[in-house]
């Protein structure tokens, strides 16, 4: 009798990447869901059409580089950069570049590279800096939360705002959209008012933009689950607020007129997403624990330098990519001590 | 004055995994038939191949030396039965690469017979290195798996040793060998631990059993008991994978850390096997060496799971056979654990030292591995790894043959526990990239050896060329030196000997020409004697 002889071990616990994949979009589903009801259907269309942009994009591209498509594209992280994607797109962005987004990120940021697993940077969030660079317009033109909006977009009026790039009939896009909280802040802050003027705004609400700090906590919700789960580790989330929070609470205190209250910094913008759906990507983030924690944290410390000296009003994209840089030499200098690395019997 | 104990020192990552203990540990060790064909593998120990020492046609009698040990780390052979040796040729063993080995077979004569044993010693008033000689010759080596000669391990070269460890963890899911050989023999562990304390000259003796062993602990305390021995101490782990591994029980049991790529006796302290303890008694108390051992059958394709004590050399299939053969679809089999065992390509291969384990397993029990997907960083195996390696990082760097960072990433501080592959989410199957890697490295170490040996006999050679050449001129200097001295001592002046030679000869010829002138003849030619 002749028997298979595969390499040991020949256990092997049920865990996959897809599994890992599809527990990640699970927990993105009260994020989405809250946004949905904030922001009407286009949260909708911008996941469905990035999502099968993406889809396609991974399996045309594999075909053609002579791969077999099915492994890549049933482990669902095509389909998860593109959630992500269109998490942080404007409701009503034009489908073209929706697609050009998502497009970008799958075969420029990830297949380019050598598909998944070797993609140095987030793939989401390149697809996200590029249309936040090419098109600021359209990318800025955010809606205000539903219970702040004037006039309630139908499933109608938002298909024929993404696929005709005409506001609803009578209505001008002034109208319709609205800055995010961090823009608005950012705004009056440039006009020298002071926060506790700014903050008489009904645009406001307990730690955040109204509305907005909703999905903060829905988002903060699944990335518990995520932790429940072990799907991510601690270490990145919470160096990433947690730098974050201090950052932001040192100039509060030091100045509380000029520098929004810390908690408005979490609720506000990308950040609860951020720090357990983005910077928590395994491929392009710090993999060591030593690494992680200093990853996370220079994650959050970009986040308020470039939210409140640069030029755009959030930052989350930039600090992501821009440590996605630095993780591998984080790695490089952050290898934990092996068992029995010299010193470690001196206690 | 039994000391107070440190808390169990708990080590990084593991795993809990299914013991799948009860399927064979039910029922007391079984005495297989003896088998009318032994075959026994020159190799069945780490270190250089054992040398034959008898000759096709020989009789052999049950315990008779048939290998002898080649080199210091090399390990005797004896004959598990008495008989005649048939054949000595390549044949299939367990090896993971599936290549046949030397092998000698004996044919039995079924009657058993011993030879004349050594006599039993009386190991507290026999010195440590005689009992160690006794070892060595009985060709004991490591039992729990990795059948390195015991007598080798056991020589401290002088260094201090505080603590001999016992290693009773049995921590792979599966194996119950060990765990039956201590509830039925638990006074042979003891006394093997006993002499071994002896040997290394150890100052205290720990035993480390995981607590999913109870009545084997059970056994051991009462035994122990009996011994009324304070410097004893059994300590029951939690069962978590993998505990069995030396520098992890060493951690658990002392709170120290083996240095990394160093050695127990570094840091004093000495592991062995209670398998091996059983064997070490067996050899100093009765003389015998070691020529059977227990054997566990277990996993869903067998039919009846259980333990038996098989004769070194004895066939698996038969072995099977004998224990109820095989049952629904086998698809694997396994020889060790099921963590760090490798899988066999058929059973015609016999018991070796190290065989504590077949199981033969189904698809439904383990299924095929699932093909590999690109590493994702998860940074799952990091968690579990127990030698705190970044086991991705290594991954990573022995898919591009970047051996050298592998070894800046610890490559050899990996146990190949097989923690990381279990949990890898993408199914790579890490351990074997770095086994891949290790051998690389071990390769390219060989090679650079070798170069180097090439490079030295070059250079001796082109100095020994040279040294002759030397020694040649020299020789002619001196030749010609005493030939030019030679003429002008016998002249006892400094008169060039040419020209004195062409005068001498012109003289001649003018002698000639004035007799012939003489005589009126004519005169023949002059010749010099440089035209001679």
């Amino acid at each position: 009798m002749q028997f298979a002889t595969p390499s040991s071990p020949h256990l092997h616990n049920d865990n996959g990447v897809q599994r890992i994949m599809a527990q990640v979009l699970l927990a993105l589903l009260p994020g989405t869901g809250v946004m949905w009801w904030l922001f009407g259907w286009g949260v909708i269309v911008n996941i469905a059409l990035a999502g099968a942009t993406a889809v396609l994009c991974e399996w045309l591209f594999l075909r053609a580089r002579g791969r077999n498509p099915m492994p890549a594209v049933s482990d669902l992280s095509a389909l998860v950069t593109a959630w992500l994607l269109a998490l942080a797109l404007p409701p009503l962005l034009p489908w073209w570049q929706t697609v050009i987004g998502s497009a970008f990120a799958i075969v420029i940021a990830k297949q380019l590279f050598g598909g998944v697993g070797y993609n140095p940077f987030n793939p989401a969030m390149a697809g996200y800096v590029l249309l936040l660079v090419s098109f600021p317009t359209t990318m800025t033109r955010w809606l205000p939360p539903e219970m702040l909006a004037e006039y309630s977009l139908t499933l109608n009026d938002t298909l024929r705002a993404i696929f005709t790039s005409s506001p609803p009939p009578g209505q001008g896009w002034d109208a319709i959209t609205s800055a995010t909280p961090l823009d608005a802040m950012r705004n009056e802050l440039n006009q020298n008012r002071m926060i506790s003027e700014i903050r008489h705004s009904p645009l406001w609400g307990d730690f955040g933009g109204r509305g907005w700090e909703w999905t903060g906590n829905a988002f903060l919700l699944g990335g518990i689950y995520l932790l429940w789960r072990r799907v991510i580790s601690w270490r990145i989330p919470l160096s990433m607020l947690g730098s974050l929070l201090l950052v932001a609470g040192l100039f509060w205190m030091v100045d509380p007129e000029t520098h929004p209250f810390p908690a408005f910094h979490l609720f506000s913008g990308a950040a609860i997403m951020g720090a357990f759906f983005i910077a928590t990507d395994p491929v392009s983030a710090s993999t060591t624990p030593r690494g992680q924690l200093i990853y996370g944290a220079l994650i959050g410390l970009l986040v308020f330098v470039i939210r409140t000296w640069g030029g755009y009003p959030d930052a989350v994209a930039f600090a992501v990519l821009l440590m996605n840089m630095a993780a591998p030499m984080i790695d490089h200098y952050t290898q934990p001590a092996v068992f029995g690395a010299p010193g470690t019997n001196d206690d | 004055m039994s000391e107070a104990m440190p808390p169990l020192r708990d080590f990084h990552g593991g795993l809990h995994l299914d013991g799948h203990k009860a399927e064979s540990n039910g029922s007391a060790v079984q005495e297989p038939a003896l088998p009318q064909r032994l075959t026994l593998p020159l190799q069945q120990h780490i270190g250089q191949i054992a040398e034959c020492a008898v000759q096709v046609g020989d009789s052999v009698l049950k315990g008779q030396l048939i290998a002898r040990a080649s080199d210091y780390v090399s390990a005797n052979i004896h004959a598990p039965t008495s008989g005649t040796i048939v054949e000595i040729a390549e044949l299939p063993v367990a090896h993971p690469s599936g290549l046949d080995a030397p092998c000698l077979v004996i044919a039995s004569d079924g009657d058993d017979r011993w030879a004349e044993l050594p006599a039993p010693l009386d190991y507290l008033q026999t010195d440590p290195a005689e009992l160690r000689e006794r070892l060595r010759w009985a060709g004991i080596v490591g039992l729990g798996g990795a059948v390195f000669p015991t007598s080798v391990k056991t020589n401290t070269a002088g260094k201090p040793v505080d603590t001999l460890v016992i290693n009773a963890a049995e921590c792979e899911p599966y194996i119950t060998c060990d765990d039956r050989l201590m509830r039925e023999q638990p006074e042979e562990v003891i006394r093997g631990a006993l002499i071994l304390q002896r040997v290394v000259g150890a100052r205290r003796v720990l035993i480390g059993i995981e607590d999913n062993k109870p009545e084997a602990i059970e056994q051991l305390n009462a035994c122990l008991a009996q011994q009324d021995r304070h410097d004893f101490e059994i300590r029951v782990l939690p069962t978590k994978y993998p505990s069995g591994g030396e520098k992890q029980l060493i951690h658990l049991l002392t709170g120290i850390e083996v240095p990394s790529q160093g050695l127990p006796l570094d840091v004093g302290v000495i592991c062995q096997n209670v398998a091996t303890c059983a064997s070490v008694a067996d050899a100093v108390l009765r003389g015998r060496p070691l020529i059977s051992r227990i054997v566990t059958l277990t996993g869903q394709g067998m039919q009846k799971p259980g333990n038996f004590r098989a004769l070194i050399g004895t066939s698996v299939g038969e072995l099977i056979t004998q224990a109820g053969g095989y049952r629904d679809k086998v698809s694997r089999l396994l020889m060790g654990g099921p963590m760090m065992g490798f899988a066999l390509h058929h059973d015609r291969v016999p018991v070796t030292k190290g065989s504590n384990c077949f199981i033969a397993t189904t698809e439904s029990e383990m299924p095929s591995p699932a093909s590999a997907q690109p590493c994702i960083r998860c940074g799952e195996c990091v968690k579990v790894c127990p030698a705190q390696l970044l086991p991705q990082q290594l991954y990573w760097y022995a898919r591009a043959r970047d051996f050298d960072k592998t070894q800046d990433y610890h490559l050899f501080d990996c146990i190949e526990c097989g923690c990381c592959a279990h949990v890898c989410p993408a199914n790579i199957p890490l351990v074997h990239y770095y086994r891949f890697a290790k051998t690389e490295v071990w390769a390219a170490e060989r090679e650079r050896q070798q170069a180097d040996l090439a490079r030295r006999r070059h250079e001796f050679r082109e100095a020994r060329l040279a040294r002759i050449e030397a020694e040649r001129k020299a020789r002619l200097r001196k030749k010609k030196e005493a030939l030019e001295k030679k003429p002008a001592r016998a002249t006892g002046q400094a008169v060039d000997p040419k020209k004195a030679a062409i005068e001498a000869a012109m003289k001649r010829v003018a002698e000639k020409k004035g007799a012939a002138a003489r005589a009126g003849k004519p005169a023949p030619e002059a010749k010099t004697e440089e035209d001679a």
